[in-house]
């Protein structure tokens, strides 16, 4: 006889959707359960947002504690000796971080009086589900669903990852050994952060991108900066070319992977340590007994359809985050995930945001909110547009941000002067978001940022400056 | 010791030229390498640039103000060490070292052109993705993730104003915004809410929005009349304008007494009534100025007889309706014959012959009189009279300043047909008939 927990909420994955749905759910007093199948957090804790981060930062102290134990130092800074980068230990280090937070949100979880469930759910009905966990089969019934199952890594079918020399961006994350050599399938956004931190830990890296463009998601001019900076660290980058497989060559400790791919029509093989295979993510709509719940997809019958309110064609179902469309966001799924939770609580709430911020961890990094000047002009905008460089800021320069020839922009609409987007390129800009996002959201004028009096000295300058460029009197720039 | 020539490096940004500002060295000083030597302005930044080497100053090239294109030299040096350098006197860039450590963004320098590629436009709705393969990409689109920047009217509110909204059950669509760009503030919630939504919105207060809507009108019907009309005038008739005050302090009083003789039913004397009845009696003495002047036989026609022009406003724009033989009228006729013209041409049941005829116009602006115009004359006519507004004003009489009643009028004159004496002796004559009024009705 299997036991039967019925509740009232029940939240199928707590990734940063599911839980954020969870602890607001329980906040609001309603009885909850959460069910996952690994550890909570997600992609985005274990996998993804926060270990690449931590990887990326420990790049960039590699790299600047090279500079300083040169001979002649940096900033009359001397390190004696050379730095030298323990994989293992990085990752080690990494892991320490990931479980901190993971240990975080089941913590919370509970606090906010929500079960936790951990194993698989399938669906046999609507708002029925068989958990099969280490205590055996739990059957759930609850008055609403909230899916929230993510999203996985895209393997290519002629190449699968084995995360042993072709790797997933997981695998990426946990390396053992600094590989010498890396071939990067997929120039979007994961594989240009890691390629980014892995040349900077010291691996020569490949690019192999199918578009025209890396990074495709980003206007010509924004990601133009990046461009210069894979050529001068020495980043190869291949586009309009489409892998075709990979091949294991040698014995023992000396094996390495040849990556197969095309371009312009003519057959290439490189020879690689790792290949890393990020070609895109793919929501995770089947495989857990959907076709049991009546639910629509949407036209691409890739994502489950969701209205306004996140709801699906079945009455007191919810989906929310990577399954339920794009952007595949963190944060998109985490203010869905409120949000439900607040719905089923019975208030009136509905997902209106003006824009979700965009941002890209590369050296340098890459943040846009709202339109880009192509995008608003194809909307029939008639635009005013600023630029502030990096290199007129003081705090810039005080911090070494300005090497990577950043700058902010601001897109407003010429008559009102409302901001309809804003962009940003450089090292450290993507803290900066914050007030772009909340320019966006409070439907701010150019002239609300130009009379707000913004900090010196600090970053947050340039974006003052780039506003003021816009009405045409920037201070610090001609 | 060798010459070391110090040129202005390429400072990155497509930066071609830039301005001397500072020089912070002079000829004969000993620098150390990276002590700043010069400020160069570019339209970018401000940008110092530290000395290259160690070495003596032998020379400055440009005075602070000047444009130096990149790649002049800036500074000559004396160095020791200049064969480190490599000894050449042209060497643009001294280290890679001192170089990467200065500029702001030096690492742009040696980079040929990124070669431009044909532009992908990222799709909106597609924020990141990665590209090679990406099936979900496909119809993503179909997304339905609301975004009300999708489309151009995206309502300027708020978070917290949204969320109120949605509680209180009003959709903001249906909100005037009072702020800035017509956002949805707080206050226009309070005044929809307090008014059960029948007011959209508080009092708009728009006051900090550049406004750059252009609104075209075209120019037709009585508007091209009008705007021929005075092409005409403007083109063909120097005017001279000549301007006067008059003191109506006793034609108030009579004007005041008169009017209490009058019941409610009937209409009221306003100055215009005396003022027709004062030129209907000079002109007899000014006969140039009651005239037409067909220029196109070069003979000008007196009339003997006072058919006064009465600019009026109206809906469609301008009309001159006018009082026909104002010389046969007393002052009640004169006042009810003008109301009675002008309200015809107000309500557009004005005769053609009611608008035309005219051998003199008045024009008068009534309560936004103003101070002084220069009216523009209803040609073929020779003179027209623009009348402004009375108001209680400081006068010097006989050395005391005493309180009267002044209205200003302002008169144009065809020049062609009456000089200046003569615009001026009729003015002064209405003047003093108005001063004492008395004289309008021997």
């Amino acid at each position: 006889m299997t036991e039967i927990r019925k509740c009232k909420v029940l939240i199928i994955g707590a990734g940063p959707g599911g839980y954020v749905a969870g602890i607001r759910a329980g906040q609001l007093g309603l009885d909850t359960v959460i069910v996952e199948g690994n550890k909570a957090g997600g992609v985005c804790l274990n996998v993804g947002c926060i270990p690449s981060k931590a990887i990326i930062h420990a790049a960039e102290r590699f790299e600047s504690l090279q500079k300083h134990s040169v001979k002649e130092g940096h900033m009359g800074l001397t390190v004696e000796g050379t730095a030298k980068l323990n994989m293992a230990e990085l990752t080690n280090w990494k892991d320490g971080i990931v479980n901190k937070l993971t240990n975080g949100v089941d913590a919370l979880l509970k606090n906010a009086g929500v079960e936790v469930i951990k194993g698989w759910a399938r669906f046999t009905e609507a708002k029925r589900c068989i958990v099969n966990t280490d205590d055996g089969e739990i059957t759930i019934e609850a008055e609403n669903v909230i899916i929230a199952t993510g999203s996985s890594h895209i393997d290519l079918p002629f190449m699968p990852c084995d995360e042993e020399f072709i790797l997933s961006s997981s695998g990426a994350l946990s390396l053992n050994k600094l590989p010498k050599s890396v071939a990067i399938v997929g120039g979007g956004y994961i594989g240009l952060e890691l390629g980014c931190a892995l040349t900077k830990l010291g691996s020569e890296v490949t690019i192999v991108e199918g578009t025209d463009n890396i990074l495709s998601i980003m206007d010509k001019e924004i990601r133009r900066p990046l461009e210069i900076w894979l050529k001068k660290n020495k980043v190869t980058i291949h586009t309009n070319s489409l892998a075709r497989g990979a091949e294991i060559k040698g014995k023992g400790a000396s094996r390495k992977v040849n990556l197969i791919f095309d371009k312009n029509d003519e057959n290439h093989t490189l020879k690689v340590d790792k290949i890393l295979v990020t070609v895109g993510r793919r929501p995770n709509s089947k495989g857990w007994g959907i076709e049991n719940m009546g639910i629509r997809m949407d036209a691409s019958g890739n994502f489950i359809r969701i209205d306004r309110q996140c709801r699906t064609s079945a009455p007191g179902i919810y989906a929310i985050g990577d399954v339920a469309g794009e952007p595949m966001l963190a944060h998109k799924a985490s203010a869905q995930g409120e949000m439900v939770a607040e719905i089923i609580a019975g208030k009136n709430r509905e997902f209106d945001k003006i824009a979700i911020p965009a941002i890209v961890f590369t050296e340098p990094e890459i943040v846009s909110v709202g339109l880009d000047p192509e995008q608003a002009k194809n909307r029939g905008e008639h635009v005013i547009i600023g630029k502030f460089p990096l290199a007129a800021n003081g705090r810039a320069l005080t911090l070494e941000a300005e090497k990577t020839g950043g700058f902010v922009r601001v897109v407003a609409r010429k008559d009102d002067h409302v901001i309809l987007g804003i962009q940003a390129v450089g090292s450290h800009v993507a803290e900066l978001s914050g007030e772009f996002i909340l320019a966006l959201e409070m439907g701010a004028l150019l002239e609300d940022i130009a009379d707000t009096v913004h900090a010196h000295p600090t970053m947050t300058e340039s974006f003052h400056e780039s506003v003021m460029k816009t009405l045409g009197h920037a201070i610090h720039s001609a | 010791m060798s010459k070391y020539e110090f040129k202005l490096p390429d400072i990155g940004e497509g930066v071609v030229e830039g301005e001397i500002v500072e020089w912070h060295v002079s000829i004969g000083d000993a620098v150390k390498e990276d002590d700043p030597v010069v400020d160069i302005m570019t339209d970018k930044a401000t940008v110092t640039i530290p000395s290259p080497i160690d070495g003596t100053v032998i020379s400055l090239s440009g005075d602070i103000g000047d444009m130096v294109p990149v790649g002049t030299t800036l500074i000559s040096f004396d160095s020791e060490n200049s064969d480190e350098l490599g000894a050449d006197s042209s060497v643009t860039e001294p280290t890679n070292k001192s170089e990467s450590e200065i500029l702001p963004k030096p690492e742009v320098i040696a980079e040929p052109e990124v070669i431009a590629e044909p532009e992908v436009l990222a799709d909106p709705e597609v924020l990141l993705r990665s590209a090679t393969i990406s099936p979900a990409r496909v119809n993503s689109v179909e997304s339905e993730i609301p975004n009300n920047i999708r489309n151009n009217e995206r309502i300027l509110a708020s978070p917290a104003v949204r969320r109120r909204a949605r509680e209180a059950g009003i959709n903001l669509v249906n909100i005037i915004g009072s702020g800035p760009a017509g956002r949805i503030r707080h206050a226009d919630l309070d005044v929809n809410i307090a008014t059960k939504g029948v007011t959209t919105g508080s009092i708009n207060n728009n006051h900090n929005a550049k406004r750059e809507a252009i609104t075209e009108v075209k120019v037709v019907g009585l508007r091209r009349k009008i705007a021929e009309q005075m092409v005409i005038s403007k083109r063909t008739i120097p005017h001279f304008s000549y301007f006067e005050e008059i003191d109506v302090t006793q034609l108030e009083e009579l004007r005041n007494n008169l009017n209490l003789s009058r019941d409610d039913a009937q209409p009221k004397l306003t100055y215009l009534p005396f003022i027709m009845m004062a030129l209907s009696k000079i002109m007899p003495d000014h006969p140039e100025c009651n005239a037409l002047f067909d220029d196109n036989v070069n003979i000008v026609r007196r009339h003997s007889g006072i058919n006064l022009g009465i600019a009026t406003q109206t809906d469609r724009g301008l009309y001159v309706p006018v009082v026909k033989n104002v010389e046969t009228m007393d002052i009640w006729t004169t006042a009810s014959e003008m109301q009675r013209v002008s309200g015809a041409a107000r309500k557009g049941t004005a005769s053609l012959d009611e608008l035309g005829g005219s051998t003199f116009t008045i024009t008068s602006l009534g309560r936004d009189g103003g101070l002084g115009a220069t009216p523009i004359i209803n040609h073929p006519e020779v003179a027209i009279l623009g009348v402004h507004k009375a108001r209680e004003m400081p006068v010097v009489k006989n050395g005391q300043i005493i309180i009267r009643r002044i209205m200003n009028v302002s008169s144009s004159f065809d020049h062609r047909v009456v000089d200046g004496a003569d615009g001026a002796a009729m003015i002064q004559h209405l003047k003093r008939m108005l001063e004492n009024p008395a004289l309008i009705f021997i």
